[in-house]
């Protein structure tokens, strides 16, 4: 017989009247993994961590711990969630990381060191005594998270736990994320960012209209990405092409279109590229530096995104870059523009 | 000083009562909730010699209440205040706990609360507002004449108030000594007000 898993969903649905948010997920978690949802916004990400979380229960179908059927009262008691907005208790952050060892029913003293070493884990030390409230946006997710964690739960859940953080502190969550060790081992985490999904998690489970389209270890899903996924804002620049030439670490690569890049890859036949387009410098003349990568081409695409602005470029394939908008201003950037794009050789993820 | 008393006790009687009711109809959903509410809110402003007249008449010995020989007695006062301000705790709490954010609520439960103890969190962090709102009901209940009047009937050195002695003394043409219970009045009902203040700003 095999091992049941640690946790696992069978066909859970959600629906609020007419609409569905989720469509039967079927998901199976180890313990001690940790496993992405990615998906774009409205694909049931956030409704399927609050049924693992507890905190609703699903339509139809059922969650198993450890082989065993659990409400959400029962999930409740091994799980705990970060939810994507900060909120806080209108007290200290002493006050906010010990809520929960409170309800356990702790002494003073073992709540004391266990809000101690959330914080420390966070970065936190030496807070205990401010307004939670009062502190920064990014302070206020790392205190939610050290109020989780202060909890110990043994399947932790964290929603866009870094949207609309500055990159210091998504960093810092980052790390806190990848370094949790015996406090909370197994975490699912929900994301809009592959990159994010790529850098902390075992596995990739892909979300789509409340449907688990794809789940696979992190770089099976690069390699072999489905329609839907290549097709996803946040996985642009993967191209399928061979490498045509090898030396000392360095790859050329002809993707075909005429597009020849290099690579810091020893692989040869035939490979799988993908640059970030956030790795992607823009210039308006061809600049001389250690980028390896100079290609040129034409605007065929402007399009917004959350501050940024995402440009596709044709160089003969369509590459996708980033831009800020002040810098799309001061450049005068437009559809139609002939552009250059530069990357490092090692930015460019070969697979 | 027997308004402090009289009026102090009717607001922990309307606590008692109004603070669980506000906490059910700020918490939970249940059918007839609007209802409920709109009652509650209707009645905060109802006029006080009206609702001291409808307790006159069952206190008086001929009422339903008669026997317990209520009648101009400290007790009736209180009573009469607890029910004029029960709306007013009911309907300004209930709010305060309703506006809290939603998100606190799971925020608790996915810590591992009860749900005693998410409620107990929830009112917690109402908890300046609540206190508000039983402040203006004492407020409300040291200020009023009707009630005091109707059920008390001023009798000197049992259940004469503040109120009731400003509006006999005025009626004597005692205007200066009016004014002074008057602003005594003021004082008792500023220093509360001031009180909060500082509780907020701490």
């Amino acid at each position: 017989m095999m091992m049941a898993s640690f946790l696992e969903t069978r066909e859970l649905q959600m629906r609020y009247g007419p609409t569905t948010a989720l469509a039967g997920a079927n998901l199976q978690i180890e313990k001690g993994e940790t496993l992405a949802l990615v998906g774009p916004s409205g694909s049931g990400k956030t409704t399927l961590l609050r049924i693992l979380a507890g905190l609703q229960s699903p339509t139809s179908g059922e969650a198993l711990v450890e082989g065993r059927r659990e409400d959400a009262a029962g999930l409740r008691r091994i799980a705990s969630m970060v939810f994507q907005r900060t909120v806080m208790f209108n007290t200290t952050v002493y006050g906010n990381v010990s809520f929960g060892l409170h309800t356990k029913g702790l002494a003073k003293r073992e709540i004391e060191e266990e809000v101690m070493r959330a914080l420390r884990k966070v970065g936190l030390q030496g807070f205990e005594k401010r307004k939670a409230r009062k502190l920064s946006g990014g302070e206020q997710q790392r205190v939610s998270l050290a109020r989780a964690l202060a909890v110990r739960p043994a399947l932790l859940l964290l929603d866009e736990p870094t949207a609309n953080l500055d990159p210091a502190n998504a960093s810092a969550i980052e790390h806190v994320v990848s370094n949790l060790g015996e406090e909370a081992n197994t975490v699912v985490l929900a994301t809009h960012r592959m990159d994010q999904a790529e850098r902390l998690a075992d596995r990739v489970a892909v979300l789509n209209e409340g449907r688990l389209v794809q789940v696979g270890d992190a770089k099976e899903l690069f390699r072999r990405p489905s329609g839907f996924l290549a097709s996803f804002g946040q996985l642009r620049n993967v191209f399928h092409g061979s490498v045509a030439l090898s030396k000392e670490g360095l790859a050329v690569i002809t993707l075909g279109g005429g597009v020849r890049i290099e690579a810091a890859s020893n692989r040869t036949g035939k490979v799988s590229v993908f640059v970030r387009p956030e790795d992607i410098i823009v210039s308006k003349t061809p600049i001389v530096s250690s980028a390896r990568n100079v290609l040129r081409g034409r605007i065929v695409k402007v399009e917004d995104q959350d501050g940024l602005v995402a440009l596709a470029v044709d160089v003969g394939q369509e590459l996708a870059a980033v831009v800020t908008k002040q810098s799309f201003v001061e450049m005068g950037l437009n559809l139609g523009l002939e552009v250059f794009l530069a990357f490092k050789a090692s930015s460019v993820e070969v697979v | 000083m027997r308004s402090l008393q009289v009026s102090g006790f009717a607001t922990l009687l309307a606590c008692l009562w109004s603070l669980p009711a506000a906490t059910i109809l700020g918490l939970t959903n249940f059918r007839g909730k609007r209802l409920a509410r709109g009652f509650f809110s209707a009645f905060i402003g109802v006029p006080t010699v009206a609702l001291g007249l409808v307790l006159y008449m069952l206190f008086s010995r001929s009422g339903p209440l008669g026997v317990f020989g209520l009648l101009y007695t400290p007790l009736a006062i209180s009573l009469g205040q607890a029910v004029l301000i029960t709306p007013i705790i009911v309907t300004f709490a209930a709010s305060a706990l309703e506006s809290v954010d939603p998100e606190l609520r799971d925020l608790a439960r996915t810590l591992g609360a009860s749900e005693m103890q998410t409620s107990l969190a929830i009112i917690r962090e109402a908890s300046f507002s609540v206190l508000l709102s039983v402040v203006a009901a004492f407020n409300r209940a040291i200020a009023e004449l009707g009630i005091a009047l109707m059920l008390g009937g001023n009798i000197r050195y049992v259940t004469r108030v503040l109120t009731t002695s400003i509006a006999l003394e005025t009626a004597r043409g005692e205007i200066a000594f009016s004014l002074a219970l008057a602003i005594v009045l003021l004082g008792i009902v500023y220093s509360v007000s001031l009180a909060l203040n500082l509780l907020r700003k701490a």
